[in-house]
């Protein structure tokens, strides 16, 4: 395996070791802080994941909650969720170049590939605020019914992340603009990179549970 | 332009609140004062405010904790006082009021006393066990706390501005719906708890990451002090479930502020998936609270006990088991519901199994007493009184973890008795065993023993009786949060419970009367040693207190208690002569972004109650410009010469042989 | 050795943190192609789901539990080829901590759906007027 592969723990360079408790001293300073801090955030995400699984909880228990409104057969636009799918994917992957790009210091690689995953993820955006206005104005808006509210609540909050993920992948390109690829600003685009694709993952269950299921069920 | 906030909004008409908040207001007004008069301002931001030590930051969670406890503890002296009185009578809270004391009692006892207390020790005390310099995060540390400050400080704010929430410390809809509390009651709950969730939730992620990753050399896992190991636990539980908290409350807001229909009565709003949520949430937040009693209780009784801790792999089995099975049982807080006899049955039974690893940790820290020579300071006074009273409360647990048991004592003051039964035994009386064991090593001197004692029985006693009568009348059918009764046989055992809360008191004031004493007298209990209790774990191997580096070398550690092994070698002689090799020591800059974000937290929070949107706005892009300024940073950290962390070190240490040197010999 | 030591390197192109990620050359190329089977591997699985659920070629009471198998099949290519999740010693940490996370969220979701439809039939029996 190459020393590349072996490095990528959590998220590219983050090198958890072997369950011994503390980081070993063979790893170098900068290193031990970057395992310790993809860690530190990998477990922020699994309490955010916690979080939207409340929110998943919610939604499948009212999702039948139409009182006597539309439900999601008559409000979702299948082909619109392919597209919002194919643009996070897409964002994934480019976020992921993007990865491989600061850790190679190449600014070509970095900045493209974070310009990529910026475009797709407001393409993404772009479609689910043109969704929501599009209920909102058939009266299909969060206060008509529990299955909107949790709906809304769910996949808005989603959309929220991904709207802070956006401004956070600006600021990484600034800082990087800035100061340059500092072990520090790397440290971050690791985590930030972590983000992105846990919002993916989420994006995966959001498209499965409430539009998938919700239409074909 | 300020929203819903008009100047009817200050109580002018409503003679107690009016009191208590001028009374309060005068108070910081004067402290405040008189810190500037003495020019200490700059002192204080230095070493205090904008501080990122994890010792101060523990220090400042445990002030907090205190101060809360005197407002938590007035208002129920006034819900006992209200109960003796109101005997076929209004008394002399009228429900509107006492409503509101019910719910801030239990709101600040749980959020900004309880939590603060653990969490304040777990600060102080886990990185020097660890063998570390801090934790893994210390700038996230800071906003940590000055965001659970921000929290209490607004709900402290309602006593003023307002009015507080009168649905109970959790907020069930439809009676926290705006429907039924149109007012700005529940949203001063529902931000200041956020907002101080938020802070406890990054407390979490940073304490689990540094008991996982930040150990001194040779620390293995199974050589941790078993307080390290129910942090973890603790933390882990608070990863786990703080999410839920702000989802749940998150989704009440918006009911509320957006018209949302997750818990409303109409339109399909389901008000049982609350209760469902909130004590998803719950049921692991008191084990939050308790493991680290726990862990407290098994430093103090191995280290007055002269003896390692009996079954210290037990102990951790039992520790993570009670952190996993804490988040199968919280359907108990809800079997009257109606989910049916066989989900009640298979929750029943998992609340029932869930006391079993907890008999386990009873057991070991009694065997780890017997045999052992045992010193009755104060710390082991607060553990035996827990022994005893927690026993009865997991007791009462159990029983009401029957379900047609439940059925009938459900919201009785038995379940209230049970409940403080379980948190005054378990979570108080560990956190002033934990205080009183470890204020030492946080100032340098020791606090009056006496009074400590005194303090001790005046709150054992008066636990028992204010408590004990509270099952009697729970048996009798006594609902809980009574206004005015007229049941004459209640009447006795309410007058008793209202006495014993006037014994508490008295432990209270033991209290205050102890750190006052104890400050004006700190030169005679100056503790030069670092090590004044005969301590097993490496928090001892510092001075009182330790120097911000917390050690000049990383300690390597070769065994559990390895502390102890190596101060006895020491009595006797043995053991490595030479200096250490010193280093530079970098450690983190301090850092005003807690406090700064702490800051429009405040003005967000206060902006969402009372509906002033410009407000929030702009706190909203401040908070975001202070995370922007913070990572724009280029000086992060800060180098201690190596001659200079010698300098301190050969100081300590010489200071401590001598010390050593005057003292009686250890038994 | 601190940050801001580390940061007055920056200009030295070969300089890198010892044992850091070399990334150069090939290293590069095998990144990418990580990525590049995941976007597959991620794209084919969904492509998959989306079919199911407008399908009648499969069994329509199947179908729910199909794209949840298809939805947590995507979620570990991501969590593989993206995030870099693996069984090796050195991930240990992450697996344990990935695994907890997974074991409340189970809690959560089926203990939840379980009250609730208990609770919910419970109410329905009862013919109180709505409203």
């Amino acid at each position: 395996m190459s020393i590349a592969a072996r490095t990528t723990a959590v998220g590219l360079g983050g090198e958890g070791a072997a369950g011994a408790p503390s980081v070993p001293h063979e790893l170098s300073e900068l290193e031990q802080k970057r395992i310790i801090v993809g860690y530190g955030f990998w477990i922020f995400l699994l309490s955010d994941i916690v979080m939207f699984s409340a929110f998943f909880a919610t939604y499948t228990v009212l999702v039948n909650e139409t009182a006597g409104g539309p439900s999601g057969r008559e409000l979702f636009h299948l082909h619109i969720v392919a597209l919002e799918t194919a643009f996070l994917l897409l964002s994934s992957f480019a976020c992921g170049v993007a990865s491989i790009g600061a850790r190679a210091h190449r600014d070509a690689m970095y900045y493209g590939a974070m310009a990529v995953t910026a475009l797709f993820g407001a393409g993404f955006l772009f479609l689910e605020i043109r969704e929501f206005v599009g209920m909102i104005a058939i009266g299909a808006g969060p206060q008509r019914s529990a299955f909107l509210s949790a709906f809304f609540t769910l996949v808005g909050c989603h959309g929220l992340h991904v709207t802070l993920g956006l401004m956070w992948l600006l600021t990484m390109m600034a800082q990087v603009f800035a100061k340059g690829y500092r072990p520090d600003i790397l440290r971050r685009v690791l985590c930030f990179a972590l983000f992105w694709h846990t919002l993916d993952i989420i994006w995966v269950a959001i498209f499965t549970v409430v539009y998938l299921m919700g239409v074909a069920v | 332009m300020f929203g819903k906030l008009t100047w009817d909004a200050i109580p002018f008409d409503q003679p107690i609140p009016l009191a208590a908040g001028a009374l309060v207001i005068v108070v910081i007004v004067g402290v405040v004062a008189f810190i500037t008069v003495k020019g200490r301002i700059p002192y204080l931001w230095r070493e205090w405010i904008t501080s990122v030590d994890h010792k101060h930051i523990g220090i400042m969670y445990v002030t907090l904790a205190a101060v809360m406890l005197l407002r938590g503890f007035i208002d129920a002296i006034m819900m006992r006082s209200q109960q003796a009185i109101a005997f076929r009578s209004q008394g002399y809270l009228p429900p509107e009021h006492y409503n509101q004391i019910f719910s801030a009692h239990g709101t600040i006892m749980i959020f900004f006393v309880a939590m603060p207390f653990v969490i304040g020790l777990i600060n102080i005390v886990v990185p020097l066990q660890l063998g570390v310099r801090d934790v893994a995060f210390p700038t996230l540390n800071s906003v940590s706390f000055w965001l659970t400050a921000t929290g209490a400080l607004l709900i402290n704010l309602s006593l003023v501005v307002g009015e507080f929430s009168r649905t109970g410390w959790l907020p069930f809809p439809p009676l926290s719906e705006l429907t039924y509390s149109p007012g700005v009651g529940v949203d001063y709950y529902l931000w200041g708890v956020q907002i101080s969730g938020v802070g406890t939730l990054l407390t979490g992620v940073n304490f689990v990451t540094t008991i996982l990753k930040l150990h001194a050399p040779g620390m293995t896992y199974m050589r941790m002090p078993v307080f390290c190991w129910t942090a973890l636990a603790t933390n882990l539980l608070i990863v786990a479930a703080f999410p839920v908290l702000t989802a749940t409350l998150a989704m009440l807001t918006l009911d509320r502020y957006l018209g949302f229909h997750f818990f409303t009565n109409e339109a399909g709003g389901n008000v049982m998936m609350f209760m469902n949520l909130i004590w998803m949430w719950g049921h692991p937040e008191v084990y939050i609270l308790v493991l680290p009693a726990f862990g407290v209780f098994s430093e103090v009784v191995s280290t007055f006990s002269r003896k390692p801790l009996f079954g210290y792999r037990s102990m951790v089995w039992a520790t993570m088991a009670i952190c996993v099975i804490s988040y199968t049982v919280w359907l108990h807080h809800f079997f009257t519901m109606g989910a049916g006899p066989n989900v009640n049955a298979v929750f029943g039974i998992a609340s029932m199994i869930i006391a079993v690893p907890t008999g386990v940790k009873i057991f070991n820290w009694m065997f780890t007493m017997y045999g052992g020579r045992v010193h009755y300071a104060s710390p082991m006074l607060w553990s035996i009184g827990f022994m005893v009273t927690f026993v009865i409360g997991g007791l009462t647990g159990v029983l009401v973890a029957v379900v047609p048991a439940d059925f009938m004592l459900h919201n009785s003051l038995f379940q209230v008795a049970h409940f403080h039964n379980v948190i005054i035994g378990g979570v108080l009386f560990g956190a002033f065993a934990g205080y009183t064991f470890w204020f030492p090593k946080a100032f340098g001197f020791r606090l009056d023993e006496r009074l400590g004692k005194a303090a001790f029985w005046c709150w054992f006693i008066g636990f028992y009786l204010a408590f004990m009568p509270l099952y009697v009348v729970g048996l009798m059918g006594m609902t809980r949060r009574m206004q005015h009764y007229d049941v004459p046989e209640w009447r006795p055992w309410l007058l008793v419970a209202a006495v014993g809360a006037a014994v508490i008191l008295a432990g209270i004031l033991c209290q205050i009367a102890q750190l006052v004493v104890s400050i004006r007298r700190r030169e005679e209990l100056r503790d030069l040693t670092g090590d004044p209790w005969m301590g097993r774990s490496l928090e001892w191997s510092t001075s009182s207190p330790p120097p911000a580096f917390n050690f000049a070398v990383l300690p390597h550690v070769e065994g559990r208690d390895d502390y102890w092994r190596r101060a006895r070698l020491a009595e006797r002689g043995v053991g490595p002569m030479a200096e250490p090799i010193y280093k530079p020591i970098e450690m983190p800059r301090n850092s005003a972004t807690g406090f700064v974000c702490a800051f429009f937290a405040t003005f967000a929070g206060f902006g969402m109650i009372w509906h002033i949107w410009w407000l929030v706005a702009v706190c909203l892009l401040g908070a975001f410009a202070t995370f922007v300024v913070f990572a724009w940073r280029d000086r992060t950290e800060y180098e201690i010469p190596a001659d200079e962390a010698a300098r301190i070190d050969r100081e300590n240490r010489a200071a401590r042989r001598l010390a050593f040197a005057q003292t009686e010999p250890a038994e | 050795m601190s940050d801001t030591d580390a940061g007055l390197h920056l200009n030295d192109a070969s300089d890198h943190a010892p044992g850091d990620e070399l990334a150069t050359g090939h290293e590069i190329a095998e990144g990418l192609l990580g990525y590049v089977v995941g976007l597959f591997l991620a794209a084919l699985i969904t492509a998959v789901a989306f079919f199911i659920s407008g399908t009648s070629l499969v069994w329509g009471p199947s179908i729910p539990l199909a794209l949840v198998v298809l939805a947590i099949a995507q979620m570990g290519v991501h969590l593989v080829f993206f995030i870099h999740i693996t069984t090796g010693p050195d991930n240990t940490n992450n697996v344990l901590a990935l695994a907890f996370g997974v074991l409340i969220v189970f809690l959560i979701l089926v203990g939840s759906l379980w009250i609730m439809y208990n609770l919910n039939q419970n109410m329905t029996l009862m013919q109180m007027p709505t409203g």
